[in-house]
């Protein structure tokens, strides 16, 4: 059955049956806040995946190769952007202090 | 309807979490957020397992809507507010469920899951015991569900809103970046629908934009207000999110959401594709 829209469970592994060839992962680590949304936005700042960063401040996304933004949207208003390029075959880490 | 009609703050919720007749429900693909906490008294609809047939790709049947409601305490006449993550995504998909089914009063939670825990508003974990009610579903209203043949046919004729990223519009992803890309289907666009992804539509924070805003923005893209609409994304979730815009909030009076959407238009044999952007 075609996968709904909602986010995978975001682990610090890549979910298993992955094959990183034929991604473009960009994944990070979110730390200092607490609830949190990592969003991604394209090359032109539209809105094109949005994930709840895990109890464990984990986020991924799958891209496409190219340049990004990940922003990060916590509570009280606080929201951080975060420039990230991603490769085919390749995960791109982040750290994000907030 | 209206924005005041069909939307209710976070504030609304609270002042209104023990009120009879009212029923907050909140609707995710990933059921566990629920399970994890949810706003005190709310219960349960899961995207996949309730509102889905288990064999054909298509929606429990009335039967079924009738049951699920029934097995949730839910009567006909209570008002329905519905709130979910992925900014109301699934909770907007509800919504228009609800609707197709017949079910009166139904309202959103403006911002849903995302706004209420970015606010840092309570969260139990307690399930509320309903008790079981009689629910009598309607017939499907289809003046606001499209299906494949209704999208072949509006290809130059209507409005058709591609609610996607710019990037599954243009076929660069087969699916939103926070999920592994599948090779199932084709991608690109219907030929002539314009894309305004949903998105635009939302805040960060998941509220919805003003009313000037959002006419602004449809009006802005090309979108005939003269002429019927028909919205789609990939599952139709989300385009039941710009369905709603449209809608409830604009009140604009003939406005579809194709459900099977991109899954199914992109694997369909022999139709009209089109990529890049949109001419």
């Amino acid at each position: 059955m075609t996968q709904g829209c909602a986010a995978p469970e975001q682990t610090i592994a890549l979910p298993a049956g992955i094959d990183l060839s034929t991604q473009a992962v960009i994944q990070g680590v979110v730390s200092g806040t607490g609830t949190a949304y990592a969003r991604l936005l394209d090359h032109s700042g539209e809105f094109t995946g949005e994930v709840v960063v895990s109890d464990e401040g984990i986020f991924r996304f799958f891209a496409a190769p190219g340049d990004w933004t990940v922003r990060i949207i916590a509570g009280g208003g606080v929201t951080k952007d975060i420039p990230a390029q991603a490769r085919l075959g390749e995960v791109t880490q982040l750290a994000v202090a907030v | 309807m209206s924005r005041s009609a069909v939307l209710v703050d976070a504030d609304w919720v609270e002042a209104n979490l023990d009120a009879d007749g009212i029923v907050l429900v909140e609707v995710d693909e990933d059921a566990s957020a629920y399970d994890k906490g949810h706003i005190r008294g709310a219960v349960k609809i899961d995207w996949r397992q309730d509102l889905q047939d288990p064999v054909r790709r298509d929606f429990v049947d009335r039967e079924g809507f009738q049951a699920l409601l029934s097995s949730r305490g839910i009567g006909n006449d209570d008002t329905v507010v519905l709130y979910g993550g992925n900014n109301n995504w699934f909770a907007s998909y509800a919504y228009w469920y609800f609707k197709l089914y017949g079910h009166e009063n139904v309202k959103l939670l403006d911002g849903g899951r995302k706004k209420w825990e970015l606010d840092s508003r309570e969260l139990v974990k307690d399930v509320p015991n309903r008790p079981a009610t009689n629910y009598q579903a309607k017939d499907q209203d289809l003046s606001i569900r499209a299906f494949r043949d209704d999208v072949v046919a509006a290809i130059g004729k209507l409005n058709l809103v591609d609610v996607r990223s710019p990037d599954e519009f243009t076929g660069k992803l087969l699916a939103p970046a926070h999920l592994p890309q599948e090779q199932a289907q084709r991608a690109g666009h219907v030929p002539t629908a314009r894309n305004i992804p949903w998105s635009k539509a939302a805040n960060d924070d998941g509220t919805f934009k003003s009313d000037e805003e959002l006419k602004a923005l449809y009006e802005g893209e090309g979108v005939d207000f003269a002429k019927d609409t028909i919205a789609y994304c990939r599952i139709g979730e989300r385009s039941a999110h710009s369905w709603f815009v449209l809608h409830e909030i604009l009140d604009q009076a003939s406005v579809k959401n194709y459900d099977g959407s991109w899954t199914e238009y992109g694997s369909l044999v022999g139709v009209p594709i089109e990529l890049g952007e949109a001419r």
